[in-house]
């Protein structure tokens, strides 16, 4: 694994009103790298997600991606945007649009594309997450499994440097987590640079390089899977890991 | 009856007034209309207090006095003429009234469409890198106007009657009801044919498109 940093937060700070969500964050994200961040529910990590492709803005420190800081508004932003994913809890496809207009978005408005071009690509990436027969519905007629599975490609589409994950599991029913989890483990072990959000020990231990455990805006504790989840160090986590080991 | 129907063509002229008012005035409005909704929506102060500003100002006023300020106001006191002739002139006047008049109620149907639209969808177009005005152009708008087809028929229908105020309130244009009531004052028919011979020509103007947009809205329903 190479070791370029490739997202990295330097002393980020972030107010909503009187509420303090992140506090002094400090993370790198290496070039190819997985991190999961886990961590109780209120304690910032979805406002960690937004902020490195600013949906939300902060208040003080530094963001950069590829050693650039993240540019604050106009086309610069939208460049920025196209080069990191996200991938949300509740899907967020185009309800106006099928499966494949979805996909290809992006490519076409933002990076430019011929339409035949972006639809190959479309097609290959709905493959590689084995929804490609259902190109041409509509999000409505699919499941919650299935149309996160095309967000993921929608996310692909744009060749990201990086992709976010905020808990891209948390709306599915159970029956269908198991299908984007595999999704998200093929895609790690391409060498793709993740950050994931989420409860989903399995999947931290197949496929993180890193998990960083959030609590109360603040980094509590960074560690390989393995040794977070065999010896937390901090109470905090120790304190998580057993509510959510218990059901 | 048969008074009336022997001045048919009056009848037919003063709607084709009516419609060519209306079919104007609705297309006007329904761009001013969207250029109106997108700086409400737009993340610029400035142009989110002009467009409140006018909606909420001109949605309280009511159109007489709109079209009375276009009539007697701009095109008789300051003289600003918009066609050569006088019958166009005030057509066009009233065009410009009955348009800016409608144009706030057509912005406050899509923006009551937008606000049904997720925040998500939003979310996500931005994060694709999209642009402010792709956004509202390839992802709010369309699902907006998909939800709003049903009210915006309304508004339509609401223009179409509307366009009676025009020859009322100063500035004479040629429409049905100024007909109708050139034909009453001419005494060329007996009022009670007259009166329902008009009102069955609105009917058949107002009720097909109510079907419509009704079809319309089933048809192009967007499915969350
Ligand atoms: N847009 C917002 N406005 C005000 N408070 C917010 C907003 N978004 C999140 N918060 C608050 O910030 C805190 C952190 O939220 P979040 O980042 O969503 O946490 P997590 O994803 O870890 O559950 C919570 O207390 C939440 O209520
Ligand atoms: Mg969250």
């Amino acid at each position: 694994m190479t070791s370029t940093p490739l997202v990295v937060l330097e002393n980020v700070n972030k107010h909503f009103g009187d509420l303090h969500v992140l506090r002094d964050i400090d993370l790198t994200v290496n070039s190819g790298e997985v991190v999961v961040v886990i961590g109780p529910s209120g304690s910032g990590k979805s406002t960690l997600c937004r902020t490195i492709n600013r949906l939300e803005t902060i208040d003080s420190g530094v963001i950069t991606l590829d050693g650039q800081p993240l540019p604050a508004e106009g086309r610069g932003l939208a460049r920025l945007r196209s080069d990191v994913g996200m991938v949300f809890q509740s899907f967020n496809l185009f309800a106006h649009k099928t499966v494949l207009q979805n996909v290809t978005l992006g490519p076409i408005k933002v990076l430019k594309q011929g339409k035949a071009a972006a639809e190959a690509r479309a097609m290959e990436l709905l493959e590689r997450v084995r929804i490609a027969n259902q190109a041409h519905k509509y999000p409505a007629q699919l499941s919650g499994g299935q149309q996160q599975r095309v967000a993921i490609a929608r996310a692909l589409a744009m060749n990201p440097k990086v992709i976010l994950f905020d808990e891209p599991t948390s709306a599915l029913d159970p029956e269908m987590v198991q299908e984007v989890l595999d999704v998200m483990t093929d895609l790690a072990s391409e060498g793709m640079t993740m950050v994931v959000v989420t409860h989903e020990m399995g999947f931290a231990r197949r496929a993180a390089n890193r998990v960083v455990f959030m609590a109360d805006g603040q980094i509590v504790e960074e560690n390989t899977p393995d040794e977070f989840f065999t010896n937390p160090r901090s109470e905090r986590a120790q304190d998580f890991l057993s509510k959510i080991l218990t059901h | 009856m048969e008074a009336f129907l022997s001045n048919i063509d009056r009848v037919v002229d003063g709607f084709s007034w009516t419609v060519r008012l209306t079919l104007i005035s609705a297309l006007l409005s329904f761009v001013l209309g969207i250029l109106l909704t997108a700086m409400r929506a737009s993340p610029v102060p400035l142009l989110r207090g002009i467009a409140t500003v006018y909606v909420e100002g001109i949605r309280s006023t009511p159109l007489t006095l709109v079209l009375l300020f276009c009539g007697l106001g701009l095109n008789s006191a300051l003289g600003v003429a918009l066609a050569d002739s006088v019958q166009w002139d005030v057509f066009w006047w009233a065009v410009i009234g009955l348009s800016a008049y409608t144009a706030c109620f057509v912005s406050e149907s899509l923006r009551a469409g937008i606000n049904t639209i997720p925040l998500g969808q939003v979310e996500a177009a931005r994060s694709l890198g999209l642009t402010f005005t792709q956004n509202l152009r390839l992802i709010v708008l369309p699902q907006a106007l998909r939800t709003v087809v049903g009210p915006l028929g309304s508004v339509l229908i609401a223009l179409t009657k509307n366009t009676t105020v025009a020859s009322v309130a100063g500035l004479g244009v040629q429409e049905a009801s100024r007909e109708m009531k050139l034909m009453f004052d001419q005494g060329v028919a007996p009022v009670l044919p007259t009166f329902v011979g008009f009102a069955l020509g609105f009917l058949i103007l107002i009720l097909p498109t109510g079907y419509f947009f009704n079809w319309l809205s089933k048809r192009v329903a967007v499915v969350r």
